[in-house]
């Protein structure tokens, strides 16, 4: 790793005035929250910059609350770790605990934070390799789309296909979780999933619309009284990685049988940003969790939830495998 | 280069590295406590685990700057610390590890022991499901992990007082053994 001059500032204004505003400068000067990606990217020469803004004397950004109105504020610092633990998360906002509680491993949900969880860059081994000049590292090519591709994207893909890595921000789309990016000139807020852009549609070699000068401060999670959800993530391995594929899914039900009145779901692991699918999440309302007609309606999501698909050389099995999770999923809560 | 003020093992420590430095480089390379290893330096293999205010993180993904003020604990602090709560010899874990042959090459092993501490301090009666959870971090090239699960499970029984269930083939083996060494003395006997 080379040198680096490393920065505390105590103040989120002191932090922001660290902050280059020029975008070809963006590299050169990173947050520094867990480092629990920031470090193996700068280890892997992949960014190398030349000062580190440390956020964690920042008073107050690793703080978990429920406002008054019910609505759960996650400041950027908060651990993943924490946020698994946190008993409000876990009991109203339960796929958000579930996805924390899947990241990695405990070490590295002892350091890693929720912002940088939401900031950390692709996994694609292409990307990571420090001596493929990808699309994402601004070269001329998508390796992964002619190439090795067994991890890469069936949905929303081209030209990179790199698939968003974030656990937690599947989980939070879900919930339709806004986020506050604040810069010297002001803060703005908008919806995760807003916050997420496809490679066809801005900088392919970003997965945000983060500028250079912002940083993202809280993630506000909107009370949902009489929701349920859950996080379903399917691994390679039965010890820590990342998802091959996972579902988020969120039912707000009533009556005896539990009656599906509205619907989330959102797919993760197969799409370069969480793969919002509202017309699938659509054909679960109106029928009863556990019924015989509820699991034809998760099959029917299944198949809505996949239009589009364009499964690579090596990928294709993520079709069935992000079915399969759903019916799982929705079984999962029926059983609750 | 910087004077870093650090918390090891229970020693306040003035050590003076380089600013850009891993706990892990200041661990090995300032301090001599050559027990963390350094295996893929990048987060995966959980050879480096250290406990950080009794939690385990990878010292390799931590700059030393950010834990001053913060209680490191690495595999040489264990003994020390068994011994000065009243304890006797070896922390319990590290003797269960001894006991049941939890290594071979020994790599892994102070992490692994790390984070079964951090593991049995936080909850002294995991289930076999939260230990494999609470290692999964841990990669162990050579024993397959069983004896390393044996290990953990032996250091909560004893601690509990309680002597672990023998598993069905520990069950067959123990009488079988029995017979075995008895013909095996009169073979040689003979």
């Amino acid at each position: 790793m080379k040198a680096f001059e490393f920065a505390s500032p105590v103040t989120l204004d002191q932090a922001l005035a660290e902050l280059p505003n020029d975008v070809a400068k963006r590299d050169s000067v990173k947050l520094f929250a867990g480092g629990q990606d920031l470090l193996t990217e700068m280890k892997e020469h992949l960014v190398e910059p030349t000062k580190l803004v440390n956020l964690k004397r920042v008073p107050g950004l690793d703080r978990i609350e429920l406002a008054p109105d019910g609505t759960l504020v996650i400041g950027c610092l908060a651990t993943l770790g924490a946020l698994a633990e946190h008993a409000e998360t876990k009991n109203f906002f339960t796929c958000v605990a579930e996805a924390a509680r899947s990241v990695g491993s405990a070490q590295i949900r002892s350091q890693g934070t929720v912002g940088g969880n939401l900031n950390q860059r692709p996994r694609c081994w292409y990307y990571r390799n420090e001596h493929a000049p990808c699309l994402k590292k601004g070269g001329t090519e998508c390796f992964a789309y002619s190439g090795l591709n067994k991890y890469n994207a069936i949905l929303g893909g081209g030209p990179s296909y790199i698939v968003h890595p974030s656990d937690l921000a599947t989980a939070l789309v879900a919930l339709d979780a806004q986020v506050t990016l604040r810069s010297a000139k002001g803060e703005r807020t908008m919806a995760l999933e807003k916050f997420y852009s496809l490679p066809s549609e801005g900088d392919v070699t970003r997965e945000t619309v983060l500028e250079p000068a912002e940083i993202l401060t809280h993630v506000r999670v909107p009370a949902k009284s009489g929701w349920q959800s859950t996080y379903l993530k399917f691994k390679e391995r039965g010890s820590y990685d990342f998802a091959l594929a996972a579902v988020a899914v969120a039912v707000k039900s009533d009556g005896a049988p539990r009656t599906i009145r509205d619907a989330r779901l959102v797919l993760g692991g197969v799409a370069p940003k969480p793969w919002n699918v509202p017309k699938a999440a659509a054909a679960l309302v109106g029928v009863a969790l556990g019924s015989a007609e509820g699991a034809a309606s998760s099959k029917r999501a299944g198949e809505l939830a996949v239009v589009g698909a364009e499964p690579l050389a090596h990928n294709a099995y993520k079709v069935p495998l992000v079915q399969g999770l759903i019916v799982k999923a929705i079984e999962a809560l029926a059983a609750r | 280069m910087g004077v870093l003020h650090l918390k090891i093992n229970g020693d306040d420590l003035e050590v003076a590295a380089p600013g850009h430095w891993t706990l892990l480089e200041v661990l090995r390379y300032r301090l001599g406590l050559t027990g963390s290893k350094q295996g893929c330096d990048k987060g995966d293999c959980g050879a480096c685990t250290v406990l950080l205010d009794g939690k385990p993180v990878l010292a390799c993904l931590t700059l030393a700057a950010t834990v001053q003020g913060r209680h490191v604990t690495t595999i040489e602090g264990l003994l020390p610390a068994h011994v000065a709560a009243g304890g006797k010899g070896a922390d319990p874990v590290q003797d269960a590890f001894d006991r049941c042959g939890a290594l071979q090459c020994g790599f892994c092993q102070s992490g692994m022991m790390l984070s079964a501490r951090a593991l049995l301090n936080r909850n002294p009666q995991p289930s076999d499901a939260e230990i494999k959870d609470a290692l999964s971090g841990n990669l162990c090239r050579c024993t397959g992990y069983t004896q390393i699960l044996q290990a953990v499970e032996l250091a909560i029984c004893e601690a509990a007082g309680r002597t672990p269930t023998p598993r069905s083939w520990e069950r067959a083996s123990c009488a079988d053994s029995g017979a075995a060494s008895a013909s095996d003395s009169g073979e040689r006997s003979a």
